[in-house]
């Protein structure tokens, strides 16, 4: 039997195999793809339907982008929700990371099924608590303000950060925590002199995380926020950049755009320990 | 320095009693070893000294004083951990000085306390490195010197050389002893491994389950073991223990010699056996057989210097003896040794 | 008592040291200490999950409106009511399809797309970027590119298929305004969005599986589709699973899509349990009735949350 069957058996298995990974990226990738395009295309051009939508019929053009800054409150959202998102993540910091070491060392058995309670209130979503929350929001006159996000944010970071936390401080060998007792820190003193510095990339995927989420999150800002100068960009730009049945194609592709893929690029590189956190330990 | 003691130390778990009722003392400079098989409680006990165990019951004294509630950075101790617990964040020259600088030493001291407790194992030129950096040997005397740069009056090991390769280890056990006899501070060391415990150990503690079996000098342990249990741990190959009426007798393998190798007046008792299988070890071989009857299915094992020359063959019988008075007797149900009738 | 222990006995009841306080400072205090860094995030979950959902649980059997300052007990009047809705029934069909449908698509592909990523070949990070784009932008945004993509009149699909001479005559489907085709643009856009989180799940499982076996199954003659489905699959069964749930809970409950895309239309024929309940309880203002739809969530989530729990009692050993 030559060798020469195997060879082209393999080039096509090659082939092949890029094919599929190529269709799979342009699935997935295209829609940033056509956000892109979109973006830079003149109103005319976009409109023009005898235009083929992949090329440039007319010159491209930072008109769009103009208008999103200049003439919506799109600024005023970015700014709004990095607001919201700081806040929320030094809240989130405070609760979950002592939360997650309590869990990780401090509590046994019972330790490890609090763990998972707190890690399954993950799972109810803000679609069964955004109608009580709405009125408690307008009980507490926090109806229309930042501040209501700001509360009530951390009602989905936490636990799921707790739950990060835990799993992180359980990978942290005990016997660095004892040698600092033994060398003289209490228990407590340990933890925020040790283990806290020893799980700073712990921490940053916390901080990752919940940025992330505060700017993913459309329900409760849906539901809360009424004015347009107290958007969150999630939902601004939806509801404010349609108007009536005129949609400013070009402005709302632009904003998805500048929005997403910062987003993207950082959440790259924390990918593999948001996957531990979600696999609840299945995978060591 | 200091002494330790402990009194009636008992650790329980659900599995059952961990540390059973440990009285155990040890003298001002001493350089103990815990030593037993692994589950044996040594670990418990030494945590329990440290602090980072709370007992079940009993106490724990250090220097006389009772320090069983106190947390372990109030106890004057240091430890070396298996895995040397070196702070990853932290450089060599941080480790080191992170106790001094948790008690609040001035800095110019800590500088001049670190570089000496550094020269002492020869790591000057490592102190700006970081952990991960260090080879194993290294990062064991990273974790020496951030013990011994507090002065404690105690110092707790917890199988230090057990991350060592073979032939690392011989060289650090040297180097250990030698550190140890040099700032005299008294010492408790834990290890699984019985010839680490025989060559560092001014005492040896053997446990097992729980309890000392015996407490004594390596000499003591080896020739004049209080029950089976360290007969057989103390030694390798295992003492061999043979049936004999009521009792259990046991012989060394090096004391199994072939009758013509005993002068003619020594009192021996024979014991011939068929040869199964021999190891050749070059300093000594290893003849394992079994007993001719009465004893007939019992196997030993008997251990040949070199320095006899006789040739042995598989499959054959042979004359082999024992010196009366080597031989040692144990109690068959409880296993400890009978005191030899006068 | 050995006699050691006798004379220690003894030594002790004539000069026995002051006995040590018991009390320990409180940072040492390990049950303490626990305690009190856990409080904090315990006490948050319990008021602002907890309560709201106990909230919920009771508006649902009230007559609780946007406007209304009292609550009434109405006893289970909403949930008569919502049986009787044949919309209501409509969105529970519709989650249930959407749910089931996509995230059956989400796991398979999910697994295609992981073993063709697995290998290692140059530009693998651009093209782990590009997949785990639709999972990493906010999902309003994403769902709004596909709007632009769906468009009645500039949707690029049309343009490309009828270029392609796929599309001929006056075939030209409006996506979002026919009722079925409106589903399938739903069930498109939730494949879409989390076939990347179910793919970087799976891709973990895979690679927990030691190399030895592979090894081993190659030694033992495997050819590529016993391999598949005698060793692989089965090893990583339980990731597979767990990434499904996932995705269960986030399509099932999800309100943006279906709000961004179709509104619940054409003729609420796309509605789902979350866009329904946000329509009645906070646009139509009766609270009370969108509770009651909201709750219809739960049922689902527990059933995740049992079959969590089962996986991670498994893994408890440790």
């Amino acid at each position: 039997m030559t060798h020469r069957p195997l060879i082209i058996v393999r080039s096509l298995k090659r082939t092949g195999h890029m094919l599929l990974l190529a269709a799979f990226a342009a699935f997935l990738a295209f829609p940033f793809y056509w956000m892109a395009i979109t973006t830079f295309k003149s109103t005319r051009d976009l409109i023009d339907t005898t235009h083929n939508p992949f090329l440039f019929g007319a010159p491209p053009t930072l008109d769009n982008l103009r208008v999103l800054f200049f003439q919506t409150d799109f600024g005023r959202w970015i700014a709004n929700t990095a607001e919201v998102g700081v806040l929320v993540t030094l809240i989130t910091l405070l609760l979950a990371v002592p939360a997650g070491y309590a869990l990780a060392r401090l509590s046994g058995r019972w330790g490890h099924r609090l763990g998972i309670a707190i890690f399954l209130t993950y799972l109810i979503p803000p679609t069964i608590l955004f109608i009580p929350f709405s009125r408690i929001v307008a009980g507490l006159g926090l109806q229309d303000s930042l501040w209501s996000l700001v509360l009530v944010y951390p009602s989905f970071t936490v636990p799921f950060c707790t739950w990060l936390m835990m799993g992180f401080f359980k990978s942290i060998p005990r016997d660095i925590e004892e040698a600092a007792m033994i060398d003289g820190l209490s228990r407590f003193r340990a933890f925020v002199k040790v283990v806290v510095p020893v799980s700073s990339a712990g921490m940053l995927t916390v901080v990752i995380f919940t940025l992330t989420l505060v700017m993913q999150e459309f329900v409760y800002a849906l539901t809360f926020i009424t004015t347009s100068a107290h958007y969150t960009v999630s939902v601004g730009v939806p509801t404010f950049l349609v108007r009536g049945d005129v949609y400013f194609w070009g402005s709302l592709m632009g904003a998805c755009l500048i929005v997403s893929i910062p987003v993207a690029l950082v959440y790259n590189l924390f990918v593999d320990r948001f996957v531990a956190g979600f696999t609840v330990g299945a995978v060591k | 320095m200091a002494t330790v003691e402990t009194r009636r130390l008992t650790k329980r778990f659900d599995s059952g009693n961990a540390v059973d009722g440990i009285d155990l003392s040890v003298r001002e400079g001493e350089f103990l070893v815990l030593v037993g098989p692994s589950g044996c409680g040594k670990t418990t006990l030494l945590r329990m000294l440290a602090g980072l165990e709370t007992p079940s019951s009993g106490d724990v004294l250090i220097g006389g004083r009772v320090v069983t509630w106190l947390p372990p950075r109030k106890r004057d101790i240091a430890m070396v951990f298996q895995s040397y617990a070196l702070y990853p964040h932290l450089t060599v020259f941080g480790n080191i000085a992170f106790p001094m600088r948790a008690a609040g030493v001035a800095r110019a001291d800590v500088a001049t306390r670190v570089q000496k407790a550094a020269s002492m194992f020869g790591i000057e030129r490592l102190l700006q490195r970081k952990p991960r950096q260090l080879s194993g040997g290294e990062r064991q005397r990273v974790a020496l010197a951030r013990a011994v740069v507090r002065d404690p009056v105690v110092f707790l090991l917890d199988e230090p050389l057990s991350n060592l390769d073979a032939k690392l280890r011989t060289s650090a056990r040297d180097e250990l002893q030698q550190f140890q006899r040099r700032l005299g501070t008294t010492t408790v060391y834990v290890t699984h491994d019985q010839v680490e415990a025989m060559g560092l150990g001014d005492r040896i503690a053997v446990l097992d389950h729980g309890r000392i079996h015996q407490l004594g000098t390596p000499r003591d342990v080896y020739h004049d073991p209080a029950d089976t249990f360290v007969a057989t741990f103390i030694g390798s190959p295992p003492m061999n223990l043979l049936q004999n009426g009521r009792m259990l007798s046991g012989v060394r393998p090096e004391q199994l010699l072939p009758r013509a190798a005993f002068d003619r007046d020594d009192a021996i008792v024979p014991f011939p056996f068929t040869v199964n299988r021999i190891e050749y070890l070059g300093a000594d071989r290893l003849v394992y057989g079994t007993l001719d009857a009465p004893r007939a299915d019992t196997k030993v094992i008997a251990r040949l210097p070199s320095m006899i020359t006789l040739p042995i063959e598989t499959g054959r019988r042979y004359d082999f003896a024992v010196r009366e008075r080597d031989l040692k007797h144990f109690d068959r149900e409880s296993g400890r040794k009978l005191e030899r009738a006068a | 008592m050995s006699a050691s222990g006798e004379r220690l006995a003894s030594a002790l009841a004539t000069h026995a040291p002051a006995p040590a306080r018991r009390r320990i400072h409180p940072f040492d205090d390990e049950s303490w200490l626990g305690r009190i860094l856990l409080a904090p995030a315990v006490v948050y979950i319990v008021a602002l999950v907890g309560f709201p959902f106990f909230l919920a649980i009771s508006y649902s059997v009230s007559d609780a409106t946007v406007g209304s300052t009292t609550l009434h007990f109405v006893g289970f009047r909403n949930y008569a009511q919502i049986f009787q809705d044949p919309t209501f029934w409509r969105s529970l069909r519709n989650a249930v399809v959407f749910t089931g449908v996509s995230q059956v698509l989400v796991v398979v592909l999910g697994k295609i797309l992981a073993m063709a990523i697995y290998a290692d070949f140059p530009g693998k990070w651009i093209v782990r970027f590009l997949i785990l784009l639709p999972w990493v932008a906010p999902i309003s945004l994403g769902s709004i590119g596909w709007l632009w993509i769906f468009d009645p009149v500039y949707s690029v699909i049309n343009w490309s298929a009828r270029a392609l001479h796929l599309f001929r005559g006056g075939f030209w489907p409006i996506w979002l305004g026919q009722p079925d085709l409106a589903m399938a643009s739903i069930i498109l856009v939730d494949v879409w969005r989390l076939l990347p989180l179910a793919t970087v799940i799976i891709l973990a499982g895979m690679s927990s599986i030691p190399q030895d076996i592979h090894d081993a199954a190659a030694v033992d003659g495997a050819g590529f589709w016993r391999h598949l489905f005698r060793i692989n699959l089965p090893l990583i069964m339980p990731i597979m699973l767990v990434a499904l749930l996932f995705g269960i809970v986030f399509t099932f409950t999800d309100l943006i899509v279906v709000y961004v895309l179709t509104r619940g239309g054409p003729f609420d024929s796309t509605q789902v349990i979350a866009s329904y309940a946000y329509f009645t309880g906070v646009q139509g203002g009766d609270l009370a009735t969108g509770a009651a739809i909201s709750l219809f969530l739960f049922p689902v989530l527990v059933a995740v949350a049992i079959v969590f729990l089962t996986i991670a009692k498994r893994t408890e050993v440790t």
